[in-house]
């Protein structure tokens, strides 16, 4: 089957390659490009593990093909951190707050939880419990990943987080 | 899981999709939001030859106002249909609706046209646009034409939509003001299809009912439009005996699969739930 040739910007890197039609954005991202951090979770729409922000919206990169982000500018896990290398007030939320637990859902949390906060800088607890439902922990453990996602968005605004104090 | 092949085209008019609609025939399948067909891509359910990417066509984007219509261009999101100021002024039930049709990520990618012309009874946005007697505009070889949404469904995956049409656009009559609506959904979880959901658009003169509308969302083969059950709270006080009636019109016509979401029985009664519910909160919000 003949390749498509596409171009595209990933983590503000221009990329052009050449994909077949079928190729899903998330195994051309973790196999062509070497960016594993995007997981594959249950490969079916569900689970949320392989969310990527492409131009300015959350989406999962196993339901999409890479075809169709020609021109699109995407962001994943390893663009996230600030330009000089430190965390993100987002990373630095899921350190500080044990919201990693076993980590393997965190990319996709981090990177729908960034656009959720891009589009509501204050949401209430359940704000973001609505805004991250596409986004499966296993691990059971949302308190924790709602509170990263209150200390980001506390660090961000400037206003004080009381857990963080403790 | 991974799709089997096809080859791509990402057109930039509509006339482009349908010369390649009629020139590729039945081989060939449009790609909307590609949330329900990239799925069933991967599990081999569907196997197109040649896939239209129907992105890229900047006429069947966005939501308009025409004299006493609402257009909605078929690959408008349902993200955008939930930010529409637009739709929020006429149209809250959309909003409504959208809000719990399956999960964030999901909802930037699905459109309303792919919601409405995929024939899944699973799928909210067909009750509900049968609810408010919407119209489908379909584009094939021998031009548009308009199907209502209440004429639309076959069946489970069959509709009034050629192989050889899309749908453009979806064109929604403006409520009045002041009108009433509900759209409640039961579902085991968060980005469920539901087990029974019911849409409901009235108006109310004072205390007196004088238009209701119900669709029924997954409660059998295709959408239901309730006709006689809206028929039996028109002129009533929405006492509770009219509401029982009309209830009990609504479960009559329901047929739903006995599945996981639950045996017939329980799902045919919870769709009578769900319209309480809906014509309650709608009732709370009637003013007239």
């Amino acid at each position: 089957m003949a390749k498509t040739h596409i171009t595209l910007s990933i983590n503000g890197n221009e990329v052009e390659a050449l994909v077949e039609p079928r190729t899903l954005l998330i195994h051309f991202l973790r196999e062509q490009q070497n960016l594993t951090g995007a997981h594959i979770g249950c490969d079916t729409g569900h689970c949320g593990a392989c969310t990527v922000e492409i131009d300015g919206m959350s989406v999962k990169s196993c339901m999409t093909f890479a075809v169709q982000a020609q021109g699109a500018h995407i962001t994943t896990i390893e663009g996230v951190a600030n330009p000089d290398g430190t965390l993100s007030a987002l990373q630095e939320g899921f350190r500080m707050m044990h919201g990693l637990q076993c980590g393997y859902c965190t990319p996709g949390m981090i990177l729908r939880a960034h656009r959720l906060l891009q589009e509501n800088p204050t949401p209430s607890e359940e704000e973001i419990r609505f805004g991250i439902a596409g986004n499966l922990c296993r691990c059971t453990g949302y308190v924790n990943i709602v509170k990263a996602i209150q200390y980001a968005a506390a660090k961000i605004n400037g206003t004080p987080f009381l857990e963080a104090a403790q | 899981m991974i799709p089997g092949t096809f080859e791509y085209y990402r057109p930039d008019s509509v006339a482009s999709v349908v010369a390649l609609l009629a020139k590729l025939g039945d081989d060939a399948r449009p790609l909307a939001g590609g949330q329900s067909l990239i799925a069933m891509m991967k599990t081999r359910l569907a196997s197109p030859e040649h896939l239209i990417d129907l992105s890229a066509i900047a006429e069947l984007h966005g939501i308009r106002e025409q004299g006493n219509d609402i257009i909605i261009g078929a690959m408008t999101t349902q993200h955008e249909l939930i930010a529409s100021e637009l739709l929020a002024k006429y149209l809250p039930i959309i909003r409504e609706t959208s809000l719990v049709i399956a999960d964030p990520q999901i909802r930037y990618k699905g459109t309303l046209g792919g919601n409405v012309a995929n024939g899944d009874p699973g799928n909210d946005m067909p009750a509900l646009m049968q609810c408010l007697d919407a119209s489908y505009q379909l584009v094939g070889p021998k031009g548009e034409r308009e199907v209502a949404a209440r004429a639309f469904y076959n069946g489970a995956y069959d509709t009034a939509l050629q192989a050889d049409e899309i749908v453009s656009a979806v064109r929604i009559g403006k409520p009045v003001a002041g009108h009433g609506y509900g759209y409640e959904k039961l579902k085991r979880k968060i980005g469920d299809y539901a087990t029974a959901a019911a849409a409901v658009m009235i108006t109310m003169s004072v205390a007196t009912c004088t238009s209701a509308s119900i669709g029924l969302t997954n409660v059998s083969e295709t959408p239901l439009w309730a006709e006689a059950a809206g028929k039996a709270l028109v002129g009533t006080q929405l006492d509770e005996a009219s509401i029982a009636k009309a209830v009990a019109a609504a479960e009559a016509i329901t047929n739903p699969a006995s599945d996981m979401r639950g045996p017939a029985e329980y799902r045919t009664k919870m769709a009578g739930i769900m319209l309480r519910r809906a014509l309650e909160r709608a009732k709370s919000r009637a003013h007239g």
